[in-house]
Formats: structure tokens, sequence, C-alpha cells
């Protein structure tokens, strides 16, 4: 409520602020550098918080999500059912499946055979968890871990899910988690955005991903993800034009706002004032971008740490190691994109490659975060949009099958932001297919990253149109039970 | 503040008192006084919607303690708990239960309780306390009531107006102690104007024309003369294609490619045409159902077939049809209607008399399509379109569809409306969701709005003749609106898509009706409309600020001076290819496939489909207007999306106006800009004048006016200084930029040195920015 009031006063004053205030028009640019002055300038408003952006003290700062594209299937990967290799080729039980809608392309199977997991487990670490032989990086940091095994959402297909985890609606055009979270706290650097995406691809099948999943909806465009892509423009348009080094941009900036001044001397709009700022800001980008971007400074021991490819743009451990990077240099939200975990048929051998390619780095990214001490203040957090059923897509064969869409129970893990360490936390019933204990609803997990950052989501507000919105729509509950 | 109440019109027995500048908060630092007399529409309405409707208003399944405050009979008699009390008691505070328990310190009892997060401020607690003082008088929302032709206003400043627009909005100003602003210099005003009709920067010489005519009606002849341009359907399709979701890909998942640029080169023409905005709209709406529909009319249904189409293997059909159904109402509702119908999709309105089954019952109109949620997954061109869809055929685009801009002889196909031979059933979707069915409805409309008459049929056809119903107290509010957004920045309802109760209040009530009445009376004539806008003295006001005036409006409320406002982002381009000479002015046709960086569709595809790789256009097809750049809706242009286009996922009224340093590297770096620099900077360097000069006609170009000498200075210098410092190796990198034809026997240093000139020209605030 505080924050809507805020919010609101921000719109309504903005023009009249920005002619008075002479710090921090800038960060109108990019995410809520003007919050923090706003709070300071803020009115007469009773209810207005003291200077501080959050709710109540953060456990996080700053939030990086690797989100597997496409939902790899947990029973390869971390949800252990011996019982599914037991009952192979056995009809799912209709007491089981009960209700559930099924996807278009299961829906007309005319058996539904349960297929266990080609990949042995094993358990690691004090916290006993179990992973399979399929993630050997992940499973040597398991005590930094939390997994939560009773995830669960509504939808069954790719795109309503994806927008569903990421924006709290299926059908997009609300603003995405990382867009509330700039429009809740501000950002810590003034020099890159407070909200970044990085996009990577993997061997498994692909699903496309949209900007809608890093959109910011109804808030103000300050808030909006900006995808950082690998080659040499990491920001669309940040590079110079051939010919043009720092000097001649430096003059050029400097003819600019000489005449630009001299227009604002005209009109008196603060627009102009305003434009003359971002056009600094743009200045300190082009720097600043390709310095977090450099990855030459990096030492050996980090190369080793995520692998020979975190050397090769564009990869999901150079997305890793990237996103450390983003991060340490006070961006709020990282948000990775991987793709190539959708593994509808040829399952064993899909996985097993798409599993490679994201296991050393996730587990590396965590690893380093930690012995830089930033685990502490950064909520890493790793999954798909819903998980896979336990029986199989297609024909089975002794060793080859597919999993479908499933809704109703999924894995994703998350690490440091105050969240417990060595938590194994939820169950599935020994189908996987339903939750057995300890359910977490897709608004749960929102509620419970928010919190984490200081916010109540329920007081994370935005009145757009007559309605106010949340992240969470009218529903979800913090996971206390997962909280340090 | 700015508050005063005037008296202006009576609305079927209401008296109805509107109080200006309307935002319903007092977050600008001073509490605004307490008026002498409290008007429900203006003073209570929104505090009561904002604050307690959502539990005790028009959603019967939501209602607390079975109490409604929206209605005076309801709030007036005998609470249900407590027959002894009541919630409000004319002339009584003391005695009214709603009163007390918002002033109570017993938490337990507060209203709103504490975990709603709502709080009243003590001033609408003293608001609320002096309205049930004063007998606590309800009226109908403003909105909902049908506009009558007020009258227009004396003011004393009589020399002053140039038509009716000008007492409006002169009285307003007259009662704050405000000025209008003298009218905008020449060059100014021409290049608002042209930006404002056409969407172009005017050329040099119509510029020179212009300041050459001094006959009084040399204004006038400018803006008939920009009317009768076909760049104005360009310009005035923009508006209507963010509101109708137009797009050049299905959308979703895979998110194919499709044609439906045929059905924006039928905006373009009926712009053009000046089609009546009954017609334009019917057509659109109903096309399909018009006794012996023509082909141009089935094409102009394609409006309700712009909506995303998913082509995802493996969704439930049901569930996608339901969407694209809902798609259209909420369209309905926002675009045409100007309500926020799409809140009762779930439930009863929680602050506007829609009940769900009315949504269900106008969601009838739309739910007969012969249409399915998924026809096929990504393919070939038979995925073009969907059925029902028309085809296209060469014969047709030499005679009935000669303005759709076809330039192979490829089949092509459209998704248009078409009705199912028999009536599908429509329910109630409990909750909103497409299996749950609840009780069967028949199609009809949101009795607060206007009851349907049972003359009309019960099918598009008879919804369109429902909104051009003269009773309609909406349709022409907002399209009045929407244009004003158009010409004056913000529309007169600032929320120009929710006319409802927790909208915007008109910050000219009068006005807005005065145009809509005069705007029907007139057979719905938009260029009518538009010509009144423009031709107005308020348009014509010069737009500098003057500090006291930004002290006491900093929102140009009253305007007593022009509006001041970025670009669209189609007419940035639009500019930059316009000045420099690039421009290719062809109409219609496919969407193109300019400069774009690599590699930004590649990385987000599923990699199906023709959408996968971006194949950039080469030639004249990277010199088209902005407004034909293809548009993938998961990866929309980018620079478009940088200056605040709409994606086109769904209908929107209103785009944000943001300022950012993206958009900062995008006129400084974009390819399409230093490509116009070089080509404009290579024109320059042929002709035989100084570099002063040359300077100075750029500028003209650009800016649409002449640089002062200072201007012409500091620039001068900074050519100098450039081409003092310049070596051809880096002479030759800079002009390597765009696919445009190098100019020979021009001097590369000095073509280097001038493009950065007039880069900086093209980067100058004013450039982009109506003044």
């Amino acid at each position: 409520m505080e924050k809507e009031i805020l919010e609101h006063g921000f719109n309504f004053n903005r023009r009249r602020f920005l002619s008075s205030m002479s710090l921090g028009i800038g960060g109108i640019a990019l995410g809520s550098l003007l919050m923090p002055d706003l709070f300071k300038g803020g009115g007469s408003q009773d209810e207005a918080p003291a200077p501080g952006l959050a709710h109540f003290a953060p456990k996080a700062k700053r939030v990086i999500y690797l989100f597997q594209n496409g939902a790899p299937s947990q029973q390869e990967l971390f949800d252990y059912k011996p019982k599914l290799r037991d009952l192979f080729g056995q009809e799912i039980p209709p007491s089981v499946r009960g209700s559930q809608r099924l996807t278009g392309m299961t829906a007309n199977q005319a058996s539904f055979p349960l297929v266990g997991s080609f990949v042995n487990f094993q358990q690691y670490g004090e916290s006993r968890a179990w992973v399979s032989d399929l993630m050997p990086y992940t499973a040597k940091i398991v005590d930094d871990l939390c997994f939560v095994k009773s995830m669960y959402t509504e939808a069954i297909n790719h795109d309503p899910a994806l927008t569903f985890l990421q924006t709290g609606s299926q059908q997009g055009n609300r603003p995405s988690m990382g867009s509330w979270l700039s429009y809740g706290l501000g950002n810590e650097n003034k020099n890159l955005p407070n909200f970044t995406v990085l996009l990577s691809r993997g061997v498994g099948n692909g699903q496309g991903v949209y900007s809608k999943l890093w959109s910011n909806g109804f808030l103000d465009s300050v808030h909006q993800g900006v995808q950082f892509s690998k080659g040499e423009d990491p920001v669309l348009y940040l590079r110079d034009p051939e010919g043009m080094d720092r000097k001649d941009r430096r003059d050029m900036l400097d003819q600019l706002s000489q005449l630009n001044e001299m227009s604002y001397q005209e009109f008196g709009d603060p627009e102009i004032t305003a434009k003359i700022k971002q056009y600094e800001m743009a200045y300190r980008m082009q720097t600043a971008v390709p310095e977090v971007m450099d990855l030459s400074r990096e030492s050996d021991d980090i190369i080793k740490l995520y692998g020979p490819d975190c050397l090769v743009p564009g990869t999901y451990s150079a997305n890793c190691l990237l996103a450390r990077k983003l991060s340490e240099n006070g961006v709020r939200f990282v948000q990775l994109y991987h793709q190539g975990g959708d593994q509808h048929g040829n399952l064993p051998y899909e996985i097993t490659k798409q599993a490679k390619d994201v296991d050393q780095a996730s587990a590396a990214l965590v690893t380093d975060l930690k012995q830089r001490g930033l685990l502490d203040e950064t909520l890493v957090i790793w999954g798909g949009e819903f998980g896979r059923t336990s029986y199989t897509q297609g024909k089975l064969t002794a060793d080859n099958y597919g999993r479908d869409h499933h809704p109703r129970c999924f894995t994703i893990w998350m690490a440091g932001g105050g969240v417990k360490p060595g938590l194994v936390y939820g169950e599935t019933d020994e189908l996987g297919y339903n939750i057995a204990s300890n359910p977490v609803h897709v608004h749960d997990f929102q509620a419970t990253v928010l919190h984490q950052l200081g916010l109540d989501h329920e007081k994370l507000i935005f009145k757009h149109l007559g309605r106010r919105y949340r992240l969470t729509d009218v529903s979800g509950k913090v996971v206390r039970d997962i909280l340090s | 503040m700015w508050k005063f109440v005037v008296l202006i019109a009576a609305f079927s027995g209401f008296v109805v008192s509107f109080q200006s500048c309307s935002t319903n908060s007092s977050s600008d630092g001073q509490e605004a006084k307490i008026p002498e007399k409290i008007s429900y529409n203006f003073d209570i309405r929104p505090i009561l919607s904002d604050k307690c409707l959502a539990c005790h208003g028009p959603d019967a399944n939501k209602r607390e303690a079975g109490l409604r405050l929206d209605i005076a009979e309801e709030a007036y008699r005998a609470l249900k708990d407590n027959p002894g009390s009541h919630a409000i008691v004319a002339g009584k505070p003391e005695l009214s239960q709603a009163y007390l328990r918002i002033t109570t310190e017993d938490t337990a009892l507060l209203m709103p309780p504490p975990s709603s997060h709502l709080k009243l401020t003590t001033r609408e607690i003293s608001l609320i306390e002096k309205w049930i003082q004063q007998g606590a008088p309800y009226e109908k929302h403003w909105a909902f009531v049908a506009p009558k032709k007020p009258t227009v206003p004396e003011v004393s400043k009589s020399d002053w107006p140039r038509n009716e627009i000008d007492h409006f909005i002169l009285q307003k100003q007259e009662e704050k102690g405000l000025e209008p602003s003298e009218e905008a210099d020449k060059e100014r005003l021409l290049k608002r104007l042209s930006l404002d009709l056409v969407g172009l920067p005017p050329s040099l010489q119509m510029m020179d024309a212009f300041i050459a005519d001094k006959s009084p009606k040399a204004y006038e002849k400018m803006v008939d003369k920009l009317l009768s341009q076909p760049a104005y359907g360009e310009k005035m399709a923009i508006h209507w294609l963010d509101l109708s979701r137009y797009a050049d890909s299905h959308g979703y998942q895979d998110d194919g490619f499709r044609t439906q640029w045929p059905w924006r080169d039928w905006v373009i023409h009926a712009f053009n045409k000046n089609m009546r905005y009954n017609d334009f709209v019917t057509w659109q709406l109903a096309g399909d159902l018009l006794p012996n529909a023509s082909k141009e009319q089935l094409l102009a249904t394609g409006f309700n077939r712009n909506h995303k189409i998913t082509e995802e293997g493996g969704v439930i059909p049901e569930e996608y049809r339901v969407m694209y159904v809902t798609d259209r109402n909420d369209l309905f509702g926002k675009g045409l209607l100007g309500v926020t119908l799409e809140c009762a999709h779930c439930h009863d309105h929680k602050y506007d008399p829609f009940s769900q089954k009315e949504y269900y019952q106008m969601f009838a109109f739309f739910n007969n399509v012969n249409e399915v949620g998924i026809e096929s997954v990504i393919g070939g061109p038979e995925t073009y379109a969907k059925k029902p869809l028309m085809e296209i055929s060469n014969d047709d685009v030499k005679n009935i569809l000669n303005f759709v801009n076809k330039p192979d002889t490829n089949r092509l196909i459209v998704s248009v409306m078409g009705e199912l031979d028999s009536t599908r059933k429509t329910y109630i979707l409990n909750r909103g969701e497409y299996d749950a069915h609840g009780d069967e409805v028949q199609a009809g409309t949101p009795e607060a709005i206007l009851p349907f008459n049972a003359k009309y049929p019960k099918n598009r056809y008879g919804l369109s003749q429902w909104l051009f119903d003269k009773k309609n107290p909406l349709t022409a509010r907002v399209y009045v609106n929407i244009l004003w957004q158009e010409f004056f920045g913000k529309g007169i309802v600032k929320t120009s898509g929710d006319f409802g109760m927790q909208g915007d209040l008109p910050t000219h009530p009068a006005l807005l009706d005065w145009l809509a009445v005069d705007f029907m009376e007139h057979g719905w004539d938009i260029k009518r409309l538009v010509k009144q806008m423009v031709t107005s003295a308020t348009y014509r006001q010069s737009a500098v600020i003057t500090p006291e005036k930004l002290a006491r409006d900093p929102d140009n409320v009253f305007l007593a001076r022009g509006s001041r406002y970025r670009i669209h982002a189609e007419f940035i381009k639009d500019m930059v290819l316009a000045s420099s000479g690039l421009l290719n002015g062809t109409i219609g046709g496919p969407s193109v496939k300019p400069y774009q960086p690599a590699g930004l569709w590649e990385g987000a595809t599923s990699g199906r489909g023709l959408l996968s790789v971006y194949n950039q256009d080469h030639g004249s097809s990277l010199y088209r207007r902005g407004m034909y750049t293809l548009i993938k809706r998961t990866v929309p242009p980018p620079t478009m999306g940088i200056f605040d286009a709409s994606n086109r996922d769904l209908c929107e009224v209103k785009r944000a106006k943001t300022n950012t340093p993206l958009q900062a590297l995008v006129m400084m770096n974009d390819p399409t800009v230093l490509e116009a620099s070089r080509v404009l900077g290579a024109k320059l360097l042929e002709e035989k004048t100084t570099a002063s000069e040359k300077i100075k006609k750029a500028f003209r170009l650009i800016v649409c006016r002449t640089p002062s000498d200072k201007e012409v200075e500091l620039l001068s210098a900074y050519y100098d200084s450039q081409l003092k410092k310049m070596n051809a190796a880096t002479a030759a990198k800079m002009i390597a930029v765009g696919e445009y034809p190098l100019t020979k026997n021009v001097d590369n240093k000095s073509l280097a040195s001038l493009m950065r000139v007039i880069s900086t020209i093209y980067n100058l605030e004013e450039t982009i920015t109506k003044s």
C-alpha cells in the first residue's frame, strides 16, 4: 500500500519533481534510482515509510533465476521413485491419475504405462538428498541447496506455464517477477539495468521464449528486463559506430547537451533536462556493460570451476558466470532462460545431454557465490515451469520412453538468500504423480521469493485501470518452513 | 490546489457538479480543501469505489454482511445483522454505522479492515462526513448517462477562441486565473500539425509556402492539404492498429507467420476515404452479417481475428477457443466502450455495475464463430490464416479490393469472421474457467450502460446497432477522447480505457460531452472532428512553459500552453527517413524486415516456422514507414518497443511515454539513423553551398525550423573540429554504414564529419518532439 501510494505520487509529480530535484534524474532511466530519492522527497504522506525500500529487513538483496525452460523431468534428476521401476509398463491406476486434464499430445493415448527412471540415484551430503547420476556436480553441493519437491502449477502447456511462473498470470501482460522487484526495491548500480535477461539454448527439444516473460506489464518501462546478448552488442545499440571512439562520443555528447540546454532555455520543459541525463546514463552504460561482460580477467580457477564452455559466449555456462558478475555488480534480478528441457520422447538420450549442459555451471555458480561471501545475500533458483508425467508418452521400450507435461508436481532448488541449506522440502507419492506432503503453489513460491527480498507480496501492489495487481494475484503464502 | 466546482449540466434529473483535476489522491503534498458542496460523483464515489466496494459493492458473491454501498436504497436501509441501525442515515453521520466504522479506534471494528491494507485518509473521512451531513445524495455514474450537448460557455477574453473547443478550455482557465499562451511560431506549428496529421515532417517547400502565405486562411489551407494526403490514413491507422492488436504473427509458443496485412491496408483506406466512425466500426464488428455483404465488408471483420492464435501442439482446443472469444469481448469493452468489462470474466465486477452474467451475455455475441482453438501446428502458407478465412484473388485487387497492395500472384488468405450455421450455447464460466459451465445465457448487453433493444438482431450486427444507438452513453465519448489523446497527448479522461468508477474523472466534462454529441450530430465524421481539434486556438498555442505556468499547472491539465510530447516510435523512423530523402512512400502491402540487431529472433525461437530466422530485406524495403515493420509478437521490433510501441498482444488504447537511456542508444547507434545521416550528408555535399549553409539546411529538414545563429555556430565549429581530426581510415569506416549506395565524387572526410553533425541533430530532444 505504501508502495502504491508512492508510485502514484511519483507519476503524479514526475514533471515537477524532475524540475526541482538536482539528483537522481538519470535514475529514471534504468530502474528506480529515482525511487529512493522519491522517498526522501516524499511529501506529506502519513503512511510514507522512512527512507529504505523494503517492507521489512530483507534476507536477500538479489536474485539469480536459472530457468530450465521446457521443464526437465524431475524423475530423472531429483525426485527418486524406485517404485516406478518395479511397476514398469503397468497402467497408472485411475485413482492416482484422478481427473487431471491431459495435454493434446497424450489425451488420445490408449494407455498410460508407468516408467521408472533409466538412471540411478544416490544420496549425498549431510542432508542425504537424492540426486541422480546425471547431476554429479550438483550432487556435491546438496548441503547448500534447498530442494522443493512439491511444487505445483495450474497450466499444462509451455507458454501459459512459463508466463504463470514469471508473471503470476497465465495470460501475460503483467509485470514479470524481476520487474516487480525492480519496482519494489529500486537499484543498486546506476550504470546497469536492474533486471537483466540472458538466453541460451541446450541440446534437447527446444521451446521458444517470449519477451512478455520479462515485460514490465503496466509498470513503468524502467522496470523492464533488459536482454543482454552474446556478441559485440550485449545491450541493443550499445556500441558506437565504426570509426567513433570514446572521445568522439564524448565530443558529440558535449555538443548535444549544449544544444539541448538551449532548447530547455526556450521551452522550460523538464523533459529536456531528463533527456540530457538519459544521454549521460547511456554513455556510462557504454563503458559499464562491456566491463561487466568481459570474462577475460577471470582466474583459471574460476574457468575451471564453471568449465571450458564458460568462455564460449551465449552458452549456459557463460551465462552463469555472467550472472555472477552482474549480480556482484548490483543487478537486482538476473534471469537466465536455458532452452531444451522438453523431453516428450527419446528422453534418456536427450536429458543426459541436457543435464551435462547445465550441471557443472549451475553448481559452480553456487560455489562461486559462496566463496565470495555473496551467497547469503543472493537467492539462486533453479527449475522449470512444470513437471513431467510418471507414465510414458509415446512408445515404451526397455530403454527408451518420453514424458509429457505434468502440472501436479515438480522439483526446484534454491540456494542462499536466507533459504535453509541442506533441506529437502515436500514429498510426492510413491508414483511421483501427486504431492504427498507440503504442497507449494506457484504463488506460494513467488510470495516466498518476495519475502526473502524484504517485500510483503500482499503489499507490493500496483493499481492499474482501477484494479490493484500483485505478483501473486489473490493468493500465495510464504513457505516459512524453508526459511532459515 | 486546482480545485473548484462548477455546475455545468443537469443530467436526467441529477444535478451533477464537476470538480476538475480529479486525481483522487492527495499525493502532491498539499491537502486539498474540503469543498462547500460535496459532489457524490466527484468526491465520494471515487472513495467508495476504491476503498469499500470490493466487499460492499456489485459483486454479490463477495458481499460482506449483505451490505451494498453503491446503491442509495441499500445503503440507507436497516442493516441485515443489526436491524436497529443503518449504514447511512442521511444528515446524521453520528448515527451512520458506515461513518462510525471508519472512524472507530477499535481495530476489530475498523473499516476498511486492516487486513485489506486499505486505509482512508483524514480528508476522505471528512468528505464522507460532510456528504452524509448534506443528506448523502447519490448520483448515477456520469459516464453511464447519455451525454447532452451543453451550452457553449461565455468567456471574457472573447477574441481568443477560434471554435467551440476554445470556449470550454478558456472558461476553465479564466476560473483558475490562467491565460492561454500565444500562438506557436509558424515553423513549430506546421511541424506539429504535419506530425499529427500525416506522421511526417513537412517538406521544405511546404514550410516555405506556409511561411510566405500571409493570408488568414494559411493555416487552414495546410490542414486541408494534409488531411487529403494518403499519409493521413497511415498516421490515423496507428492508434487503431494498437486498439485492434494487429500483428504479423500468430503469437504464443511458436509464433508463426500470418498474412493479416490486407486488413491493415483496409484500415488505411477507410481513414483516407473518411469512412464514418459508425460504419467503420460496424463493418469491422459485423461486416459478414450485413445484408449482401461485400468482400470489402468481409475483409473489415479481420478486426476480430487479429488476436493471438495458438499453434502449440498439445493444447486443449476448447481452452483456447474460449480465450479468443474472451479477447474479442475484452477488446469490445476496453477499446469501444472504454470500460474494464474483463473484470467480470471470473466474478461480478467489483466496482462497476456489470455482473458476471452480463459479461457472458456480451460474450455470446462473439461466441458463435466457426472456428477451433487450434487449427494446425506451425506450418506453410496454408497456416498463414485460420478459418474462417477469405481468399483475396488477383481480380479482387484490381477491382473491389484495389487498396490491397498485393505484390505477387501467390495465394493470399486473411482470417475473417464467419458464423456457425447453428447457435453455440453460451454459459457463464465459473471462475472464468473454460470447462466450468454455469447457467446458460442469451446474448445481451449490460443494463447499466444501455439495455439491448429488442428490435435489434441478437448477433454482432445488432450489437453494433446498440453500440451506435444515440442513447449509448459511451461510444462517442470514448472515441472522441481517444482522438483528443492523439492530438493533445492525454485524454480528457486520462484513463482512456476506463470510463468506469475506478477510472479518472474527465478534466473538462462539458467539453467531452459537447464534442461527443457534436460528433454524433455530424454523422460520426472523423476528419471533421480532427479538423475541429487542430484548428482550435487551444491546439495552436505555443508549447513554451513559463516557470509560473509550470508551478500552477505542471501537468498542463488546463491547456494554457501547447502540449509538448515525444512522437510515436513509428514516426521517429519516418522522420529520419523523410528528412534524409530515403523514405519509400509505398502504401500497404506485406510487412517488411528492415535492419535489426543480429540474433534476436534466433535467440528466442523454438526453431520452427518462417519467423525462426530473421532474413533482413534489402533495397527500397529498408526505407518503408515504421508502421510496415513486421511485428513478430514474441520478439517485437526492438526500436519500436524501446520507444513504447505496443507489442500488440492485447487491445491497447494508450501508449506509455518514457524517456530512457536505451532510447538514447537507439538514436546514437541505430544504423537507420546513421545511414540517413550519411545519405543526407552526401546530398548536401553535392550542393554548391558553404558548410554553414549545409548545416542550416540539414537542421531545417530534421528539426523543421531555422536554427538560431548560436546553434549554427556551435554545429559549424563542431564540423570544423571533426574535419580537422578526421583521417581517411576513420572516415572510410564511418561512411560504410547502411546498404544505400555510396555517392561518388564526395570527399570521404568531409562526409564523415558532416555525418557526425547530422547525427547530432537527429539526437536533439526537439527533433523527436512535437513542440
